[in-house]
């Protein structure tokens, strides 16, 4: 039996995931994919910033659109950190086709012109 | 070959300065740090002494009630705030009473004008917040309050203007007597000069001791104050101390000519560059502040600090020529800020002495303003962003402070390097939020001004950089 | 003349001008301090936004953007690189830019959207010297997200608001150590989410019942001392612990930012520190509302918009309908409450139902919320925990104040 704390969504449920990966305490059924994914696979989205030319801050931030494998994290993070974009930029707009071969895209979550 | 060399440049040597850039001479002040006023001179009371604390005949009687009087015209004149809000000392027993009648037996002595011993109602009538356990009060109309570091920066920025140089970054090294006068080692190279005057603050018998032997020590006393919300700021009116002890004036609860309430210190021996501030210190600072004013909220505090006095255990200032050409101005303990314009007026006269030739200049440049946002009127604002659209742009929001105001702090006589430099000469950053909202702008600016990278804004002093490096290895385009 | 101005442009002023707009004001200005509309969101570059509102997880940046797309679809005009210096209680703004000049405008209503300023160093007092090094998380998290720069690398941080624990994993991401995350109080103060993905998955251990009791460092941080504290939340001597750091990031609360709100002469509630409002979003004054964290201090930014939409809708309906009527029932904290907003109900003023929200004030396992009138119970809610880093909301049909007069309280009772 494992105690997990659901990070799905800002209301933290307190899960337990018995040996056969039945789940109980979940508030919704997103709670279980989380702790079945948590205790095989467990994957974050990751958040951060690229350089940007021309627009009125040296950052604009990005996102991964879907979660990533956590051991990634840090191996996206160097991705993420050779880019440099050119204003003008759109909310969504592809920064990185697939990150690390995650099948994942980053992608701009700021319009800056 | 310069005229006069002046090491330090706090209040003091700032004072000197000024008094001396009154006459045709070549002028040097060397400071070793980035910007005016960052010793004693940033971190203290905030008071200017109505003068019944020093021994009468003594230089420190005389200079404390001439400099008050000096301080009142000088601040009127550079646009220094300054509020004559008059000062209180409690008894809370009988010996306690007798002290006061001692204090103003010394006052009437060394010249205080106004002084009165209320009873403990009459002082609570002045003073409603007063405890109900004070039983008379020494009353002083002429004790002001003042923002120290701008009447520093204010006398500097004279000198300056009437043609005195100002050297920052520039810290003494050693001192050699020469035929005709001195030359002063420093990081920075030597300087030949007729005359030095040592205005080193805490560091003045050090100074001292590289021209003359070993006379005196200072032994540095910190003492740890709270600076509380404006909310705070009228629970008093005047300037409320307790009865003097050996240790100092005690601790003091008041206002500040920025409206805040300042309270503290309490004296510890220290180092001289010790600034830390300890939760013992500032307990004695609460708990002994409340005998006097019980109702002071401790918990609209919004900064701690500690300052450093220059005291050397003598009931003077080490005021006088130490060598040929050489004077000290050393040992400025309380009250020293208040008698600074006077202790620059009498630097004069001790070189004079020596033989310093003074000759007037035509014309004393003798007048400062600056444009404060916050208390302009509707209209004059109106016409002030009008004509710059800076001063539209607020940049610190507790304390309204424009863009433009700091954009003309930089263009003044001595511009500031450092957030915190910034704060002493227009506020941004002094009110309750501390900076958290505007401090990160005040970087910007700094950087696009001095046209550096945002990593070398310093807080304050050298060394003090506020970022470390850029992140995705830096190049950030605009 | 506006008919409804609003003061502050981040995600409250957004979504009440938005629902103003949509409830029949067309005269509407927001007046916003800095350049760009969005406020602290466009530095919450984290995502975890939006899950209750668009049903889906948004950044700070993306979730305002949508707002500010809803607003390009109105007629709302907008003054950024604008600070409003006055509101005065007959309604007349003073307002400050570059580009706007000094102005003084009137209007019908005015909504209050001003947000809120974090606990600093001196707030708490942090005995030690004063060096380079010790930032708000906030202000941390603009340095790092916004200007592109780290303020340190190697970190403790005080405080286990959300703030300090997004900035853990942030400043771990761009290359810093993040060595502790210090909280003086026996559980975090923060959503249980971000102690698992900021902390926990990079190993930063959490020191609960823990404080910095000395700073050393003279030019730049160099040492933070952190000591256990007892429960009067007192350090215990011989405790200590030296973490050698060059940053300590204070993520030690936030307090609503109401000096427009004070001067205005509306009627403050000291317990949240922002305005006692009715169940609209109304104040002590007439025609002035106030929504968003400047009311009181939320964790989540959905729940700022709903609240908001409701401030928007109320100036609305005030301006085109007149002042709401009706007598008020009080809401009182009972048990284990802190807080509730709104503080006044006007049963008149209400359709179905009222939200009510409110903080505990210590943690509470399985529980009900219980809403009374006297001995009268009127409904419980249950909650299998309650924990005062996250805020609760009920929901109560107005209906149950049938014949209620007076107060009604609200309060916890465990299992």
């Amino acid at each position: 039996m494992r105690e997990l704390i659901c990070i799905v969504c800002p209301r933290g449920c307190h899960m337990q995931v018995d040996d056969s990966l039945n789940v109980t305490g979940n508030f919704c059924p997103r709670g279980a994919a989380y702790a079945k994914a948590e205790l095989t696979h467990p994957t974050r989205v990751v958040t951060s910033t690229v350089r940007i030319a021309g627009a009125a801050y040296p950052r604009c931030p990005v996102k991964t659109a879907a979660p990533v494998p956590r051991e990634k994290i840090f191996e996206v993070m160097d991705a993420i950190g050779r880019v440099t974009l050119t204003a003008p930029v759109k909310v969504g707009q592809t920064v990185i086709d697939d990150v690390c071969g995650t099948g994942v895209a980053v992608v701009a979550a700021r319009e800056l012109l | 070959m310069t005229d006069v060399v002046i090491i330090g440049c706090g209040v003091i040597g700032a004072a000197a300065a000024m008094e001396l850039s009154r006459y045709d001479l070549d002028i040097t002040v060397l400071e070793r740090e980035n910007d005016v006023a960052v010793g004693t001179t940033k971190a203290n009371s905030a008071i200017l002494h109505a003068g019944y604390d020093p021994k009468p005949g003594t230089l420190m009687a005389r200079l404390n009630v001439r400099g008050a009087a000096l301080a009142k015209e000088y601040c009127a004149a550079l646009d220094v705030p300054y509020r004559q809000c008059g000062s209180m000392v409690l008894a809370f027993s009988e010996r306690e009473i007798d002290t006061l009648r001692e204090l103003l037996e010394r006052g009437l002595k060394n010249g205080v004008p106004g002084l009165a011993i209320l009873s403990g109602d009459e002082a609570r009538a002045r003073e409603p917040a007063l405890a109900e356990t004070v039983l008379a009060a020494l009353w002083a109309p002429t004790a002001a309050i003042v923002s120290p570091w701008e009447m520093c920066l204010a006398f500097a920025e004279t000198a300056v203007k009437n043609g005195a140089q100002l050297r920052l970054n520039t810290a003494v090294t050693g001192l050699e007597r020469r035929e005709e006068g001195w030359l002063v080692h420093t990081n920075a190279g030597d300087i030949e000069t007729r005359y030095v005057v040592n205005a080193a603050g805490v560091d003045s018998d050090a100074v001292h001791d590289m021209a003359a032997p070993h006379s005196f020590d200072v032994k540095p006393s910190r003492g740890e104050y709270y600076l509380l919300d404006k909310a705070e700021g009228t629970r008093v009116n005047t300037v409320v101390f307790q009865c003097p002890s050996q240790r100092g004036k005690g601790v003091l609860v008041s206002p500040t000519v920025h409206g805040n309430l300042i309270v503290g210190p309490n004296a510890e021996s220290s180092d001289k560059h010790d600034l830390a501030t300890t939760a013992r210190g500032l307990d004695f600072v609460r708990e002994t502040a409340k005998l006097s004013v019980p109702s002071v909220d401790f918990s609209k505090s919004i900064r701690n600090f500690a300052g450093i006095r220059a005291n050397t255990g003598r009931e003077d200032f080490l005021i006088g020529v130490a060598a040929p050409g050489f004077v000290d101005l050393g040992g400025i303990c309380s009250p020293g800020l208040t008698s600074a314009p006077a202790i620059g007026e009498y630097a004069v006269e001790l070189l004079a002495g020596e033989g310093l030739a003074l000759e007037k200049k035509e014309k004393f440049i003798f007048e400062r303003r600056r444009v404060r946002f916050k208390e302009l009127s509707e209209a004059e604002r109106q016409a002030l962003v009008e004509r710059d659209p800076a001063y539209g742009r607020v940049i610190c929001r507790c304390e309204t402070v424009t863009e433009g105001e700091i954009l003309a702090c930089l263009r003044a006589p001595i511009p500031p390097v450092s957030v915190d430099g910034v704060k002493r000469r227009v506020n941004a950053g002094m009110g309750r939020c501390q900076g958290g909202f505007c401090a990160p702008r005040v970087v910007e600016i700094l950087s696009r001004e001095l046209k550096v990278s945002p990593g070398e804004i310093v807080k304050d002093r050298a060394g003090m950089n506020i970022l470390t490096e850029e992140t995705k290895g830096g190049a950030a385009h605009v | 003349m506006y008919e409804l101005i609003v003061v502050g442009g981040g995600p409250a002023g957004l979504a009440a001008a938005c629902a103003a707009w949509e409830n029949g004001l067309r005269r509407i200005l927001i007046v916003e301090r800095d350049r760009d509309l969005g406020g602290i969101l466009n530095q919450c570059i984290h995502n975890g936004f939006g899950l209750t509102w668009f049903k889906e997880e948004l950044t700070g940046p993306e979730y305002a953007h949508r707002f500010i797309e809803m607003l390009a679809k109105t007629g709302v005009e907008v003054r950024t690189d604008t600070m409003v210096l006055d509101v005065t209680p007959d309604l007349q703004v003073h307002m400050t830019g570059p580009a706007t000049g000094y102005k003084i405008e009137r209007a019908k209503s005015v909504i209050l959207a001003m947000g809120c300023r974090e606990r600093t160093r001196g707030a708490i007092g942090i005995p030690g010297t004063r060096p380079a090094g010790v930032y708000t998380a906030g202000a941390a998290q603009r340095y790092v997200n916004v200007e592109g720069w780290l303020p340190g690398k190697r970190v403790v941080i005080l405080g286990s608001g959300d703030i300090g624990l997004i900035m853990a994993r942030r400043m771990t991401l761009e290359g810093a150590k993040v060595l502790a995350c210090v909280e003086v109080m026996p559980y975090s103060g923060g959503l249980t989410r971000n102690i698992v993905q900021c902390l926990q998955d990079f190993d930063i251990p959490l020191y609960l019942s823990h404080t910095v009791t000395e700073i050393r460092g003279k030019d730049r941080v160099e040492q933070v001392v952190v000591s256990r504290v007892d429960e009067s939340r007192r350090p215990i001597p011989g405790t200590e612990m030296v973490f050698d750091c060059d940053t300590l990031l204070l993520s030690v609360g936030l307090i609503p930012e109401n000096e427009l709100t004070e001067r205005a002469g509306v009627v403050m509630d000291p317990r949240t520190k922002g305005a006692l409002v009715y169940e609209n979003m109304e104040t002590s004054v007439p025609g002035i509302f106030t929504c968003g964290n400047v009311t009181h201090v939320h964790d989540l930014v959905d729940f700022v918009s709903a609240e908001s939409r409701r401030a928007g809708a109320a100036a609305a309906k005030y301006v085109l309908h007149g002042p709401a009527a009706g007598e008020y029932i009080a809401l009182k904290n009972g048990f284990g409450v802190s807080c509730t907003v709104p503080q006044r109900v006007r049963p008149q003023n209400v359709e179905k139902s009222f939200n009510v929200f409110f903080r505990v004030n210590r943690i509470f396992g399985k529980s009900e919320i219980v809403v009374s009138a006297g001995e009268r119970e009127l409904c419980r809610f249950k909650r299998d925990r309650l924990a005062p880093g996250e805020m609760e909301n009920i929901t109560v049909p107005v209906k149950l104040l049938e014949g209620v007069a007076g107060e009604i309280t609200v309060e916890i009772r465990e299992v």
